[in-house]
């Protein structure tokens, strides 16, 4: 039987009191596995991976990790408890070095300890050994989000949390960077992640949730999902709707 | 032209470049302009003497270290003085600044500094009077040390300890795990946090560490100067204009800047008269804000 890392029941969360957009989202992680969150836009994904991070405000329901309870535990002792998170977007220091950047990340870490973790890290990461001395605001989009998902793993998590981690980035690093998670999954680390490219996270995924208006509206395995008519309304319909309207809104702009 | 404006300009450049490091990490990490920081200096001058004093009531007179014009009793002084002064700052954060930094605006925080600079300024002059008092009333002689420079030991003492302060808040800056975590905050605190820094423990180094060097330099203008309640606000102008000039954020940019107005008001009064070395620092804060507003070691927000 595999072993829950974390498991998110029925959470309620939201940036203002009264107002949740996250509406009784339950999700598990097991040990091992990646883990993919999938909705249509303003489904909730993001809040709902902040709020377990300990980024916005939790008004219902509980967070444990590793059968402890972190609901709602300040952002910054996250690292401490075992979850690391990395955001969407400005999840580097632009101005520290690179290998700064990993070295504050350290903190929870013996400082004897420190140098040879920064080295494995560089072992895994060599795009970032190469570049150590560099200011990580010049680095590429996708060594950037290396250098983000490295900083996070430097401590050892229990569970690694992404949000959108393929965003805004050109055709080419999106395969990078999800090759990069596959990789990192293999080392034994059990990721969850929250995706707007379903196709891609999809395929490296093991289970996946499609989340509808802040609420799991439905569950199964990754390489399933992506042909699941329930999702293929839920969420890829939606998209398709999308399109179409886009398609719609282009020729009315050219007539 | 005399060249013993560079004697002066190091020496005012020194006071205000310790005083301009408070002021930019409070910038930067904090995100408001503390318009208090020059009554810190105050402060921690006052409470410097008072500590000389209450050696000077327990273990009697105690000679000052030749050739310098002062002794143990007010080195002592000095670390418990900081230690006040680092301590006044944490207070003023609890009771005034944190309070409003949780509503979120900064101009309010801003206003309050004002607030708390005068309300310090007015306890000083309560406690103290405004009447101009010294840590010593014997004169020191200059040495000649050639092309018409002369320089007491006072001088020389405190141009090498501010040395080595800014040294060390450079390598505390740079190599240490809190200095990092200064850097970081300065730069995303939302991220800061996400990597396991707790804000909170690292505002209170940033006052620490900003008082304390904020009575160094108050005790420096007191040296070399007197010790008045205004001393601290009269330096306030030339203190955001170093911090402005070096970049804010930055150490080493704050103390270049401080010696930079230094050098350039007391060049100014040999040049053009006392009566503009003032107008001195207003110049180059309002020219450095035209031709680069990121200051000289600034970097451009990404």
């Amino acid at each position: 039987m595999s072993q829950t890392v974390l498991d998110v029941r029925d959470l309620e969360a939201g940036y203002e009191p009264g107002v949740p957009i996250v509406r009784g989202a339950s999700i598990t992680v097991d040990k091992g596995e990646i883990v993919v969150v999938l909705g249509p836009n303003g489904a909730g994904k993001s809040t709902l991976i902040k709020a377990i991070a300990g980024l916005v405000p939790i008004t219902g329901g509980r967070v444990l990790l590793d059968g402890k309870d972190i609901t709602a535990a300040p952002a910054h002792t996250m690292v401490r408890l075992g979850l690391a998170f990395v955001p969407q977007t400005e999840n580097i220091f632009p101005l520290m070095s690179v290998e700064d950047n990993l070295k504050v990340a350290c903190g929870i870490l013996k400082p004897r300890e420190t140098p040879a973790r920064i080295e494995e890290m560089y072992a895994a990461f060599p795009d970032l050994a190469r570049q150590r001395k560099t200011a990580a605001g010049n680095l590429s989009g996708g060594q950037r989000q290396m250098l983000a998902v490295a900083r996070a793993l430097i401590v050892h998590p229990k569970v690694l949390v992404l949000d959108e981690p393929s965003a805004g980035l050109s055709p080419k690093f999106v395969s990078m960077v999800f090759e990069m998670l596959a990789g990192i999954r293999k080392s034994g680390v059990t990721i969850l992640l929250v995706e707007q490219n379903a196709k891609a996270a999809l395929a490296i995924g093991d289970r996946a949730y499609v989340l509808v208006e802040g609420k799991d509206r439905h569950e199964g395995v990754a390489s399933e999902l992506w042909n699941d008519p329930v999702v293929a309304e839920l969420y890829l319909g939606q998209r398709r709707l999308d399109h179409e309207r886009d398609r719609h809104s282009r020729k009315g702009g050219a007539a | 032209m005399n060249l013993q404006f560079v004697v002066d300009g190091l020496l005012a450049g020194s006071m205000i470049g310790l005083g301009a490091i408070g002021v930019t990490l409070t910038y930067s990490i904090l995100r408001f302009s503390n318009f208090a920081h020059g009554d810190f200096m105050a402060w921690g001058a006052y409470a410097t003497l008072a500590v000389v004093g209450a050696v000077g009531a327990m273990f009697g007179k105690i000679a000052p270290i030749a050739p310098l014009s002062f002794g143990w009793p007010l080195i002592a002084a000095v670390v418990i003085g900081m230690a006040i002064t680092g301590l006044l700052a944490l207070l003023l954060d609890m009771v005034l600044f944190a309070r409003l930094r949780a509503k979120g605006q900064a101009i309010i925080v801003v206003m309050a500094s004002f607030g708390a600079s005068m309300a310090l300024r007015s306890l000083l002059e309560f406690i103290f009077t405004s009447r101009p008092t010294y840590f010593s009333r014997a004169i020191q002689i200059a040495m000649p040390v050639g092309f018409g420079i002369r320089i007491t030991p006072d001088q020389i003492a405190l141009l090498l300890l501010t040395a080595v302060l800014v040294l060390g808040v450079h390598l505390l800056m740079t190599r240490t795990q809190t200095g990092r975590s200064m850097q970081a905050l300065s730069q995303n605190a939302a991220l800061a946090r996400i990597v396991g820094i707790d804000v909170a423990k690292v505002v209170r180094v940033t006052w620490i560490v900003g008082g304390a060097l904020a009575c160094v330099a108050g005790v420096m203008i007191g040296i070399l100067i007197q010790i008045r309640p205004f001393m601290g606000f009269d330096m306030l102008l030339p203190m955001f204009a170093a911090a402005i000039l070096g970049g804010i954020g930055s150490v080493p940019g704050a103390v270049l800047g401080g010696l930079i107005i230094g050098m350039a008001e007391a060049g100014a009064v040999q040049l053009i008269g006392a009566e503009w070395r003032a107008a001195v620092s207003f110049i180059i804060l309002m020219t450095v804000l035209f031709v680069r507003p990121i200051g000289l070691f600034g970097v451009r927000e990404r």
